[in-house]
């Protein structure tokens, strides 16, 4: 069966006719022609396909389109304004946090989500009850557990992370 | 000697030229570049092990509004070379593994292509199988050659009496798991004829490997054959053969001429049609004097491979070259076994070789009541013991001995369960070794035009940094800034690259690379006019044959054990490499930390469990395959060692990219039974050995 849905994707309007089947991501990627997120399981286990939906960040393989009716997506895409990357997308480049680049995408998004909840203090399962969030190493890799790197770029993205949420918290400089 | 290049951007840290497009997405891999008009394929697999296909009824999927078409054995289009089993695809109705493809259907849209694959029935005449690797089967043969052409066996003097004298002995079986390569990109293929000839965007370590073998086998000059890959998401040896699915979309493609048609193996899909590391089983013995050092040094090794296509993984290579021994014998054989085919991964021979070897080595240490690396030292040997040659460079005790400092080795105590705030901790060692290989015939031009020097190859990046440092190669050889290299790679429409694979690319690529420049100076010097071009093919280096190349490194590895329950942690991982000259820091820094850290997943973690009744990997997806995640990781660290070699290529380097996975298991099993006492010889280690 087909229908007709809105998105609002990286800052554009789309009103896109999708099988009923179909996936975000598949929209996003065959519909779209947006290749940002990317496929690497299709069933919610290694993360390369997340997205911020409405600031959240979600595995859009697991999302079925026809119920994201009027969504405001931001893909790895859209986070960079021009030539200009977004904080976590440069500090990823500093640290050499990718290989293949291929998980790298659904990195970004996940880790640009993480650092918004972190800072609305949600607790991870590391986080000692009653505690405030503290981005510590283990918090960050605990948080980032659900973006699966086959090339093994952990160390560097928590590197990353770590750079871009002390920046974040950075007052900034006149 | 090698004409050595003079270095300037060799060295440096240079940023991947690919960063930018890798961090916002923008790209594009195989299935991600905009060819219209489109077709998806959708694929029927084979529901029996072994077998023929007796009755298939398409006749519902045709009915499915949006099919294109479905493809059988009966009507698809015929194959000009069918020699390998597991190209011919729809050719025959006999089935050779689960998982196999029976059919295909290609339709306007995903959904509806998978909609109408799963209205195809199919019957079979099911045969007797056998799925199951058994050591001590009599079906067992010995290959001619194992991968990817070294003598099966070798043997030096007596090593059963030598063992059997020896004050010390160790004799032990290890056993490592069936393993999938996993790449986080699936594997993917555009297809497209026309009159011109074939055009695939395919996923693949190596675009004129495909370009060779898609023309052989569909019986078309190689010229016709037009692949393009600039982007590969990850590979780690599965992309570096052709696989069935990269014929299947070929084959779709000419039975719709026009259509690009699309296929991309689902994460399922890839553990039968993708490749995978048999499991081993290997016998080791070890026998020594007093003092450590080795008189008998004996590794017996029993694998699969499919009946419909022979892999013999080079297991043995290893024993044959790391430490001195007075006599020696390395065996393979292998079973052949009704299951998917089995291929390249990460260091196939060394990575699974020096599992049993270094874990043995650990044992013996023990039993010697020796320190370990001291043990390794007391063994080194003063020529390569296989090839009889000398070393280009051999630096294992020196990664060994830095590694101790760095780790902090050295106030070590020896005895196993020492406990900390609740955790059993231990701490293990394992060296390292990998070959310097080199294929022939890369070729590379270059062109100036408009203040720029574009490099051209076939090569490719897969996350390697090749974009990066093949440019940082052309820039020194050129004796240019590196600003002026503009780099091509990953297109049949380059010159020929050999694959991505033995970590070879850097030798074979950059020496094309070295050979083109140096065309180029020669012909136009310091200052060439616009449209100035040379090409330059990879030389054969006379070298080899004097000297055995390899690269040598250390791992170290703390591991945490709770005593109750088994839970085990790889809180550290620290490794030390002699790799030749580091091209680029950063780029190597991440492929020695990558992989170390799917050692790790290798040792804790991964495990294929292949159902002997039904021929297929039960736990065929990420949630129950375990790869290491971001927290599994916690510590990884690498270092290297500042190594001249100006044997092995102008650049001075040694290949990087697989080492790193080689040894790191056995680091961390013989950490666990540091932690616990618990000597565990099957990977992966799991809370249930550790609790005995
Ligand atoms: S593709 Fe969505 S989680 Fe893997
Ligand atoms: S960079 Fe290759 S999978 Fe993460």
């Amino acid at each position: 069966m087909e229908t007709q849905i809105g998105l609002r994707v990286d800052g554009t309007r789309h009103t896109v006719r999708i099988d009923t089947r179909e996936t975000l991501l598949d929209v996003l990627r065959e519909r779209l022609g947006n290749t940002s997120p990317k496929k690497g399981c299709d069933h919610g286990q290694c993360g390369a396909c997340t997205v911020l939906l409405d600031g959240r960040r979600v595995t859009t393989c697991l999302a079925l389109a026809v119920s994201h009716d009027g969504a405001e997506l931001t893909t790895a895409a859209g986070l960079a304004s021009g030539a200009q990357l977004h904080p976590v997308q440069q500090a990823f480049v500093t640290h050499d946090a990718f290989q293949c680049g291929y998980c790298t995408p659904g990195q970004v998004c996940s880790a640009v989500g993480m650092l918004d909840e972190a800072s609305r203090g949600w607790p991870s399962a590391c986080t000692e009850p009653g505690e405030l969030v503290r981005l510590s190493d283990a918090e960050i890799a605990e948080r980032m557990s659900g973006n699966l790197c086959r090339c093994g770029a952990y160390v560097n993205i928590v590197a990353a992370i770590r750079q871009a949420a002390v920046d974040a918290d950075a007052p900034d400089t006149p | 000697m090698t004409e050595p290049v003079t270095v300037r951007s060799i060295g440096t840290d240079l940023v991947r030229r690919d960063a930018w497009a890798k961090v916002t997405g923008t790209a594009p891999y195989a299935v991600e570049h905009p060819v219209r008009p489109r077709a998806y394929l959708y694929p029927v697999q084979a529901t029996v092990p072994r077998g023929t296909v007796t009755a298939m009824d398409t006749a519902a999927a045709e009915a499915v509004d949006g099919v294109l078409a479905v493809l059988t054995h009966r009507n698809a289009p015929r194959l000009a070379d069918t020699s390998d089993a597991e190209l011919a695809v729809l050719q025959s109705p006999a089935v050779g593994f689960a998982g196999q493809f029976v059919a295909a259907v290609v339709a306007e849209h995903p959904e509806i292509a998978r909609q109408a694959a799963g209205l195809v029935r199919v019957e079979y005449d099911r045969m007797a199988h056998d799925a199951q690797l058994d050591p001590d089967s009599s079906e067992l043969y010995a290959p001619d050659s194992v991968n990817p052409s070294y003598p099966t066996d070798t043997l030096d003097g007596d090593p059963d009496a030598a063992l059997a004298a020896a004050a010390v002995q160790v004799r032990q079986t290890y056993r490592t798991a069936m393993y999938h390569n996993n790449p986080m990109e699936p594997h993917a293929s555009y297809a497209h004829w026309d009159s011109d000839g074939l055009t695939v965007y395919d996923s693949t370590q190596g675009v004129h490997v495909v370009r060779s073998v898609l023309a052989r086998t569909f019986g078309i000059d190689a010229e016709r054959v037009r692949v393009i890959c600039p982007y590969v998401g990850g590979g780690f040896g599965s992309k570096g053969t052709v696989h069935a699915h990269a014929v299947l979309a070929a084959l779709a493609a000419r039975a719709l001429p026009g259509r690009w048609v699309r296929v991309v193996l689902t994460r399922q899909q890839m553990f039968c049609l993708a490749g995978y590391r048999t499991p081993t089983i290997q016998r080791v013995g070890l026998g020594a004097d007093r003092s450590g050092r080795l008189t008998a040094l004996t590794m017996d090794v029993v694998e699969q491979t499919s009946r419909i296509k022979e892999f013999a993984e080079q297991s043995g290579m290893p024993a044959r070259t790391m430490y001195a021994a007075g006599t020696r014998r390395t065996t393979h054989r292998l079973a052949a076994l009704d299951v998917p085919v089995p291929s390249w991964m990460r260091a196939p021979g060394e990575c699974p070789g020096m599992f049993g070897p270094e874990v043995a080595m650990d044992e013996l240490a023990v039993a010697c009541d020796l320190d370990p690396i001291e043990l390794r030292i007391r063994n080194e040997p003063d020529r390569d013991p296989d090839s009889g040659l000398p070393f280009s460079s051999r630096n294992l005790v020196g990664c060994l001995r830095e590694g101790a400092d760095r780790f902090g080795w050295h106030d070590r105590d020896p005895r196993p369960r020492r406990m900390v705030d609740g955790w059993l901790v231990g701490s293990g060692v394992a060296a390292s070794t990998y070959p310097v290989n080199q294929m022939p015939g890369a070729t590379a031009t270059i062109r100036y035009a408009d203040e720029h020097y574009t490099v051209s190859i076939g090569a490719a990046d897969l996350g390697t940094g090749a974009w990066t440092i093949l440019g940082q190669i052309a820039a020194d050889a050129l004796q240019v800034p590196v600003e002026q290299v503009r780099m091509r790679i990953g297109d049949t429409a380059f010159p020929y690259a050999s694959v991505a694979g033995g970590s070879s690319g850097t030798t074979c690529w950059g020496g094309a690379i070295v050979a083109a420049a140096r065309a180029f100076r020669s012909r136009y010097g310091d200052r060439p006019g616009d449209g100035a071009e040379a090409e330059g093919t990879l030389p054969d280096n006379p070298e080899r044959k004097h000297w055995a190349m390899h690269a040598f490194g250390a791992q170290f590895a703390e591991v945490r054990v709770r005593p109750d329950s088994g839970e085990i942690r790889v809180a550290r991982l620290l490794g030390v490499f002699a790799c030749g000259r580091i091209v680029n820091p950063r780029t190597a820094r991440s492929q020695f930390v990558g992989g170390m850290t799917m050692g790790l997943s290798m040792a804790l973690h991964e495990d294929s469990v292949l159902d002997p009744r039904s021929g297929r990997v039960v736990n065929h997806d990420l949630a129950q395959y375990h790869i290491a995640s971001c927290a599994d990781a916690p510590s990884v660290q690498a270092y290297w060692l500042d190594e001249h070699d100006p044997y092995v290529n102008p650049m001075g380097s040694k290949g990087i990219g697989e080492i790193g996975i080689v040894g790191t298991a056995a680091a961390v099993a013989n950490a666990a039974w540091h932690a616990t006492g618990v000597r565990v010889r099957e990977l992966p280690i799991t809370c249930d050995k550790l609790l005995g």
